[in-house]
């Protein structure tokens, strides 16, 4: 693999000087995925580039836009006699009212992290196994490969609670919406992966901005910066996929298969972005005893956000992090108020950690 | 902990089925083949979450590396 | 320990100005001599990895601390707390390993205890230990020393202790041929102490949080801002193929058998040869100390950005060492 080409540091220079060389004095450009976040923070990017050129995030945190009702949810499902809950790792941290699934495995609720959902099928099963799926495009095909096995092999104390949500209904939440300025868009490259560069096809069409599918190597970024800045200067929106390496027109068909035979688009509740049509999935009536919700009889409930915390405004990329009255005072990685911080992927996570 | 859209290539080891060991600069694990079809030892997929979701082209990287040495334009670049 | 936990706890009851100055080991003057006094627990479970078993560590993470107050490590204290049923010959073979670890350092572990506990309330078994040093005349080893324009240097990689454990532990379904670096530092830092003296201002071995912690430890408890190139940290691939995997970072893995110095610019390629010479042959220089951002640590990345490498709080592994 060419991997360390990717990471060639003449090449990346090269690429700063071009950028530089564009002379675009000012453009927003947002990425829209956790692991870009990490991955811009990580390399130092934001210092290679020309001062009027900003890199926001929008909602590409899993973690942070699960709503506190999902949460709850959880908690629920973890306080349950009987009950393994099986999460992601970073959902154990995220505060509600002062609750966290960490706090309530700490007090003796069964609670466990899982690298891989696959993982489930390790778990004791004289208990009832509960997954708590969270996550984008990139995780929804596994956990469905998880059902179809648990189905193949007759298992039935495994459901899930499912609060994975979609990209591109997102996308264009934001772009309707009239409060955040996105001169050009980076898109996830492993959710692309999955869904395929047509599902951003209406980008260009509808709104007119200018859209690259970037991978996470310093080069896939810098790559995409130069060709989002060339497009903007020459005022000709398109759609551009430098992530050609994994992403397909088509996507990954067999995951996209996977996915629709166990789960359906839903409207889904985003943190800091309100109710997004067919933004979510839910399974599908014929697997409803794989539904945890049904299982456990469990309800939405309205937590309000805590005073002060502006996860919303940062997840919709209004404000950043530092705009924060509680950035680096009262929510800190280890006092956290809100999930932006929390998360590893989190912007305000990353404005702390890496500046 | 752990980035929720981390992605890494990895080379394919062994196959067995719908299981098989991926292998990058000697560290091994098992990854799951549910999502792709016709894996065989000595491809390079992607792997999230356990599950390899994308086989890698080793063209379109080696094109993306030579656009940019070229510092050539290319269609909408 | 957890500093918070600490400081909640426990500073503001013993409260003097040994303990406020580091939790786990104090410099002492009796007399005209100076004695390095430290304390630990070891709790590592799985309790044998590739490259390290509980014994071993026990005895090499206490000779290490002594060695980061500048002290040439003497004696151990070590005690245990074990479960009742507790295998006969694995509690054989932790003794034995003590003993070689003991006499590779050449020190002597001349007190301890032991107790018994019902089953269930332990795991398996604890070691607690205490050791003595003398600290070599002319040497002022401390975190606060940091001088701005000194030089970082590391005696070897980082992380391989840190990963070694998280691979054993099987609960991440990885393999991998990572070793630990668990091991003694005295012959590579007893003739540096010696030979340079004053001149080297700190010694820290990145245990828990590995090496990004102890820079930031560093930084604040001597007020001064520290920058490291990325591309300069030796870290082996199999570890970094580890942490990729995991969406982890090396530079927060625990090392048990490598060491960072601060040291005064003067004496930068000399201190290189020293260790290089020693058998530490990846030992590198990683940055530098500077004025400002105080308090901070900025690290130039392997492709030229820039950014800070923070205390990474509410991340860690239990039971690690």
């Amino acid at each position: 693999m060419v991997a360390s080409e990717f990471g060639d540091p003449k090449l990346v220079a090269d690429l700063a000087a071009k950028i530089a060389s564009l002379g675009v004095a000012n453009a927003q450009l947002m990425e829209v995925c956790g692991t870009h976040t990490v991955s811009l923070a990580k390399y130092g990017i934001k210092a290679l580039l020309p001062e009027g050129v900003r890199i926001v995030s929008g909602p590409g945190c899993p973690v942070c836009v699960t709503s506190d009702s999902d949460l709850s949810q959880a908690f629920q499902v973890a306080k349950t006699e009987g009950v393994t809950l099986a999460t992601f790792g970073d959902m154990m941290r995220v505060p509600v009212d002062g609750i966290s699934l960490l706090k309530l495995k700490a007090r003796g609720c069964d609670v466990r992290t899982v690298y891989s959902p696959f993982d489930v099928f390790a778990l004791p099963s004289d208990k009832e196994v509960v997954l708590f799926g969270v996550g984008f495009e990139t995780t929804s095909p596994g956990v469905a490969a998880v059902l179809r096995e648990a189905q193949r092999r007759k298992v039935t104390n495994l459901s899930i609670i499912s609060c994975f949500k979609l990209i591109p209904p997102a996308l264009r939440a934001l772009l309707e919406g009239s409060d955040v300025r996105i001169d050009g868009l980076i898109l996830p490259g492993h959710v692309s992966t999955i869904i395929g560069s047509s599902a951003y096809d209406f980008l260009v069409k509808e709104f007119n901005v200018p859209c690259v599918i970037a991978g996470f190597e310093p080069i896939d970024l810098m790559l995409s910066v130069y060709s989002l800045l060339k497009m903007i200067k020459r005022k000709k929106p398109m759609l551009v996929n430098t992530y050609t390496r994994s992403v397909r027109a088509e996507g990954n068909p067999d995951a996209v298969r996977i996915v629709r035979e166990y789960f359906e688009p839903v409207d889904s509740e985003w943190r800091g972005l309100g109710t997004i049509p067919k933004s979510g999935l839910a399974l599908r009536d014929e697997h409803s005893g794989l539904d945890a919700r049904l299982r456990f009889d469990l309800r939405p409930t309205t937590v309000p956000e805590p005073a002060g915390c502006m996860c919303p405004e940062v997840l919709r990329g209004v404000a950043l992090p530092t705009d924060c009255p509680l950035f680096s005072k009262e929510c800190t990685p280890e006092n956290p108020v809100g999930p932006c911080m929390v998360s590893s992927e989190g912007a305000c996570a990353a404005y702390h950690n890496y500046g | 902990m752990i980035d929720m859209c981390l992605a890494i290539p990895c080379t394919i080891e062994k196959v067995d089925g719908l299981d098989a060991v991926a292998t990058v600069a000697g560290v091994k694990r098992a990854v799951r083949l549910d999502l792709v079809e016709n894996v065989r030892p000595g491809d390079v997929v992607l792997v999230h979450s356990g599950f390899a979701i994308q086989k890698l082209s080793q063209e379109d990287a080696a094109e993306v590396i030579n656009t940019i040495v070229e510092l050539g334009e290319k269609s909408g670049w | 320990m957890s500093h918070e936990l600490f400081e909640q706890v426990f500073s503001s009851r013993y409260g003097n100005k040994y303990l406020d100055t580091a939790s786990d080991k104090a410099v002492l003057k009796m007399g005209r001599n100076r004695i390095a006094f430290t304390s630990d627990a070891f709790v590592m479970s799985p309790r044998q990895v590739p490259g390290c078993s509980l014994g071993a560590l026990s005895v090499f993470g206490t000779v290490n601390d002594l060695l980061t107050c500048g002290a040439k490590p003497l004696y151990l204290s070590s005690s245990f707390v074990i479960e009742e049923g507790f295998l006969f010959d694995e509690l054989n073979q932790i003794a034995s390993d003590m003993a070689s670890a003991a006499k590779k350092c050449r020190v002597e572990i001349v007190t301890g205890d032991t107790k018994v506990v019902e089953r269930g309330k332990a795991d398996g078994v604890y070691i607690v230990t205490s050791g003595i040093g003398a600290v070599i005349q002319g040497v002022d080893v401390s975190g606060s020393n940091a001088r701005v324009r000194d030089r970082v240097i590391v005696t070897g990689s980082v992380g391989n202790h840190g990963v070694a454990v998280m691979i054993a532990r099987g609960e991440f379904g990885l393999s991998a041929d990572v070793r630990s670096d668990c091991g003694s530092l005295s012959d590579l830092v007893l003739p540096l102490l010696r030979k340079f003296g004053s001149k080297v201002h700190a010694l820290r071995d990145p245990t828990r949080g590995g090496l990004a912690t102890v820079l930031n430890e560093i930084s604040i408890e001597s007020g001064v801002a520290i920058e490291i190139d990325e591309k300069s940290i030796p870290i082996e691939p199999g570890v970094k193929a580890a942490c990729d995997l995991l969406g982890m970072d090396p530079l927060y893995m625990a090392c048990e058998g490598t060491m960072v110095l601060i040291v005064d610019r003067g004496i930068e390629n000399l201190v290189l040869r020293e260790l290089r010479k020693r058998g530490a042959r990846r030992a590198m220089t990683i940055g530098a100390v500077a004025g400002s951002p105080k308090d901070r640590v900025t690290m130039t990345t392997s492709i030229g950005g820039k950014r800070y490498l923070s205390m990474l709080r509410g991340m860690s592994l239990p039971r690690i060492c």
